[in-house]
């Protein structure tokens, strides 16, 4: 079965790397360019794995972690946020927020494949 | 760069963001502070850096971080917006679009340059020292050396030893709920190396007692890998702080042969390993408080941001090739001549006729019109990003003249064809520089007139019944016309006697080679005259006009047509060609009576008309064809108003009708021919050129007629091709 | 129209016509379409080698008069006079040729270097020679007839 990916960030160009990286690597990619459309497609994708970013419009990364983790979702799904900080206080937030793990811009397609990898068991 | 069409998505999306944050912080400056503002500035930036570090543009990330950082401060309100603030956020941002620029480009700007604007960012702080948004720390992981009672092992960090772990692993609720799996973690320890895994069984003894959620399961792992103990701590990079993890050197000589042994230490030779959980490296007395205190306040700014913009949910849009739609449009301009056509020949078999048909092919003439002006609406774009554009230009010719302005919009929304808008940018950003230098007085002089020390420049955008105007308006100190008049007679651009009106006097400023700096300003003197911008707006169909107050300022005005591609046109005779006239620029037409005309010199004719002698030109003649017509017959003339020389009177054989035209460009396969601006197709399939009046009234006024001169230049390979 | 033989990875296709009671070429993939005459409308102040221009399935294209270009004289009137309708980088133009002979096949090492000739602009605007039946075909720099003071395509 085919790996499925769920981005979700306000950046087209993000999302259009993240496709070139997720595609390439033989994964089902599906976008959401706000944490409102992401937890609308989450439930009409169900992915495998969600990678989201934070600072977005509407909802933030945050919210979106606490839509899929809670609510009527309660889902355990894996979450990747992606950041451009590598500091300690993001990454403890991101994990009491309920994210599985992170990965910092700019992203090298393979490190990226490989969390993906690492968080789902997917070959 | 390399040429890569996520590029290309990236500084398409970066010219967006570039303008969402030339608007907040507009919306900044004129003191709305709401969070979602703030917010939205900083995700400009923070968007654009994120976009930029993807391409290793180091420089655009590097200033992109420092300024990201100063905006984070203010939108969490460590810091506080005051004037010096603004200004520097305002400058960083025009900074940030010149680094966007370099970047597409390969340009590179100079490190003092961007130091200086570093340090005017830095300067926000003052002399507090706020925490970085991105302190750039990398998760270090300390190498600890056990303090156990036995002497210590070298644990070696070389990768060609082998090096022996235990590991202990007992996960909390959270590991689970943040969706990992305790089994892949342990299945990427065994990618280091080999394992033994052991199940801590004695939790499943109180089985009642056991919940799910928190099933206080634990695992003690061996590891026997080359690779070092900051391998080993990377597998539970993640999960660090919502387990309880024990790494520990494992000091046996023999190695596990064998992936699962029994629980019994007896199967190890040499004393069993001790684990030291209260000096691992991961240690956790308790889960991590739940629920910081900044998560509860970004998520309540959230809602109030939801409630304030109003359900802002974004508008299905489509992202559309250009060149489809210029495709189509031309289809459509064929279709409108097909029409053209179609009517012509009907209405030539005067033997017919059909009242059905005529209302059928007026019908046809009616549907194709609404298509194209469908058609059109597609390209059309909101001047705002246009009118955004030149706050900055104020800005700086502001700074560089000494003067202080702001700009005022008015009707943003109003939208013009996308070709206009990317044409009318340089037109209008020297209009508004030349308003800024010329036209405003510096702080004293409007203070001592009694005006505010800060000009106004207000842009305007309008439609009115079938054209846009676009308006440059400073509230300056007005055309000084009396130094107009003598610099153009003493260039020789009017005859030293000549007297004009001041709209005529105004006019002068639009010839060619004029310029009244004496002394060439930071702005003006850059070779672009008011002249290139009517040629400018004048290939776009359009014209321009001058009206000035002294003392009370000055007003350009351009007119467009609302449609690119079609207009109205007067049909008429010159020297047995067909041509066709722009009806804006026509006043009326004139058939003269005898004693209108008057011959001055040897060539030229004034006609005499309402109490004022007005200049005819000889069309024909302008454009170098043979008249054909026949002498003798009163000519008929159409009353235009120049720019340059108020009213005059264009000769032509005749008129044909008054239609609508599709305007077909001449400069993409050939270049600019003076005189014209553009070409149609008749309805015989025929092209006929559509004049330039404006370029034929003033072909009279300078000493050599520019019209002789003809040399073809490749035009701008920019435009729609129409 | 006659065809040669098929092109081969070393052989370039030409399209030839006469004009000024000589023999031109362009390569085949200048070349967009021929066309018949049809009137043309003239533009002010043009040189005598530039006719006008010509509706052109909704484009308006220029159109030059090759023999008068080369200073061979106008071409005269006649039902065989054809429009060639080239193409240089994005611009589309049309040539008044007396009428087209034939779509040469030829290698590469056929074209020869153009040899001494007494106007200098014709030297610029041929770039070489190929043999034929009947004498000599020159091949010509389309950029050079179109701008010969010299304008690099935009």
């Amino acid at each position: 079965m085919t790996l499925k990916v769920l981005a979700i960030d306000d950046s087209r160009t993000i999302r259009e790397l993240l496709r070139v990286a997720m595609e390439g690597a033989g994964f089902d990619y599906s976008s959401a360019c706000d944490g409102v459309e992401g937890v609308k497609r989450f439930s009409e994708v169900v992915p495998d794995v969600v990678i989201t970013d934070i600072n977005m419009p509407n909802m933030d990364g945050y919210g979106v972690i606490e839509a899929i983790r809670g609510g009527n979702l309660e889902s355990k799904v894996p979450i990747l946020v992606l950041t451009t900080e590598s500091g300690d206080k993001l990454k403890a937030r991101a994990r009491a927020a309920g994210a599985t793990g992170w990965i910092v811009k700019p992203f090298d397609d393979a490190a990226l494949v490989s969390v993906v990898r690492r968080v789902t068991g997917a070959a | 760069m390399m040429s890569n069409p996520i590029l290309d998505t990236f500084f398409e999306e970066t010219e967006e963001l570039l303008e969402a944050l030339a608007e907040g912080l507009a919306a900044m400056q004129a003191g709305d502070h709401e969070a979602e503002t703030l917010n939205s500035v900083f995700r400009a930036v923070h968007s654009i850096k994120g976009g930029a570090g993807a391409f290793k543009m180091t420089e655009l990330v590097g200033f992109a971080h420092h300024f990201e950082t100063v905006l984070d401060a203010v939108r969490s309100n460590a810091l506080d917006l005051n004037p010096a603030i603004m200004h520097t956020l305002t400058r960083s941002a025009d900074f940030l679009s010149n680094l966007v620029e370099a970047a597409r480009s390969g340009a590179s700007i100079s490190e003092d340059v961007t130091a200086g604007f570093l340090a005017a960012l830095q300067q926000c702080f003052g002399d507090k020292q706020i925490e970085s948004v991105d302190a750039w720390d990398n998760f270090e992981f300390a190498a600890i050396t056990l303090d156990l009672d036995t002497p210590q092992v070298d644990v070696s960090v070389e990768t060609n030893t082998i090096n022996r772990f235990v590991i202990t692993f007992r996960p909390y609720a959270a590991l689970y709920t943040n969706g990992h799996e305790p089994a892949l973690l342990i299945g990427a320890l065994g990618d280091l190396g080999t394992i033994s895994a052991q199940f801590d069984a004695d939790v499943l003894a109180e089985w009642e007692d056991f919940d799910p959620l928190d099933p206080r399961l634990s695992w003690t792992i061996e590891l026997q890998t080359e690779e070092s103990e900051t391998q080993v701590l990377e597998v539970f990079e993640f999960v660090q702080g919502i387990c309880d993890l024990t790494i520990s050197p494992l000091r046996t000589v023999a190695p596990i042969s064998s992936p699962l042994i029994a629980a019994s230490a007896q199967a190890l030779t040499g004393p069993a390993p001790v684990p030291m959980p209260t000096t691992g490296v991961f240690r956790e007395a308790a889960p991590p408080p739940k629920g910081e205190a900044a998560v509860p306040s970004v998520k309540t700014t959230d809602a109030k941001a939801d409630e304030a913009s109003g359900n802002k949910g974004p508008k299905p849009t489509l992202r559309v090739d250009l060149e489809r739609v210029d495709r189509l449009i031309n289809t459509v301009g064929e279709l409108i001549i097909n029409q053209a056509m179609i009517a012509q020949r009907f209405a030539d078999m005067t033997d017919t006729t059909d009242d059905d048909l005529v209302i059928h092919i007026e019908n046809y003439r009616l549907l194709a019109r609404d298509i194209q002006e469908g058609v059109m609406a597609i390209r059309a774009q909101p001047v705002k990003s246009l009118f955004q554009r030149m706050s900055r230009i104020v800005r700086e010719a502001a700074d560089a003249t000494g003067k202080i302005a702001e700009l005022i919009t008015i009707g943003e929304g109003t939208e013009v064809d996308k070709t206009v808008v990317e044409r009318l940018a340089d037109p209008l950003t020297h209009m508004v520089r030349n308003s800024v230098d010329h036209g405003l007085e510096g702080p004293e002089a409007r203070l001592a007139a009694g005006k505010p020390a800060v000009g106004t420049i207000k842009l305007s955008a309008s439609h009115r019944s079938g054209s846009v105007f676009i308006t440059v308006k400073d509230d300056g100190a007005g055309l000084n016309r009396p130094k107009i008049l003598g610099i153009a007679k003493k260039k020789g651009l009017i005859a030293p006697d000549a007297d004009l009106s001041d709209s005529e006097i105004d006019g002068l400023l639009f010839l060619p080679g004029f310029s009244t700096a004496e002394t060439i300003s930071n702005l003006s003197g850059r070779g672009v005259g008011l002249d290139v911008v009517r040629n400018s707006v004048a290939a776009l169909g359009g014209r321009v006009s001058i009206a000035s107050v002294p003392g009370q300022g000055t007003e350009f005005t351009i007119t467009l047509p609302l449609t690119l591609a079609v207009m109205d046109g007067m049909v008429v005779t010159v020297a047995g060609d067909t041509l066709v006239v722009p009806i804006t620029s026509i006043i009326e037409t004139i058939r003269p009576l005898p004693g209108d005309l008057h011959r001055i010199g040897t060539d030229d004719m004034l006609l005499s008309i309402r109490g004022r002698m007005i200049p005819v030109v000889d069309v024909a003649r302008s454009l170098g064809f043979v008249s054909k017509s026949d002498q003798s017959m009163a000519p008929l003339l159409l009353l235009v108003e120049s720019e340059t020389l108020g009213e005059c009177a264009l000769v032509v054989d005749a008129v044909q009708d008054q239609r609508q035209v599709v305007i077909k460009s001449l400069e993409s396969n050939f270049g600019t021919v003076p005189g014209v601006s553009a070409a149609t197709v008749l309805g015989d399939g025929r092209i006929a050129l559509i004049l330039d009046p404006e370029a034929i009234a003033a072909n009279r006024m300078g000493p050599q007629s520019p019209v002789a001169n003809f040399s073809p230049s490749h035009g701008r390979s920019a435009h729609a091709n129409l | 129209m006659q065809t040669s033989s098929e092109p081969t990875k070393t052989s370039v296709e030409f399209v030839t016509f006469s004009a000024g009671d000589q023999s031109f070429s362009l390569e085949i993939t200048q070349v967009r379409e021929i066309r018949r005459w049809s009137p043309v409308t003239a533009l002010p102040h043009a040189p005598v080698e530039v006719l006008g221009v010509m509706n052109l399935r909704g484009s308006v294209i220029p159109i030059y008069d090759l023999a008068a270009r080369f200073g061979l004289g106008s071409t005269k009137e006649n039902p065989r006079n054809v429009i060639v309708v080239a193409m240089h980088g994005n611009q589309t133009v049309g040539l008044l040729v007396e009428a087209v002979s034939e779509i040469l096949s030829v290698s590469r090492d056929k074209i020869q270097d153009t040899p001494d000739i007494r106007s200098d602009m014709a030297r610029q605007s041929i770039t070489g020679v190929i043999p034929i039946e009947d004498g000599m075909t020159r091949v010509i720099d389309l950029g050079a007839v179109l701008y010969p003071n010299g304008r690099s395509l935009s």
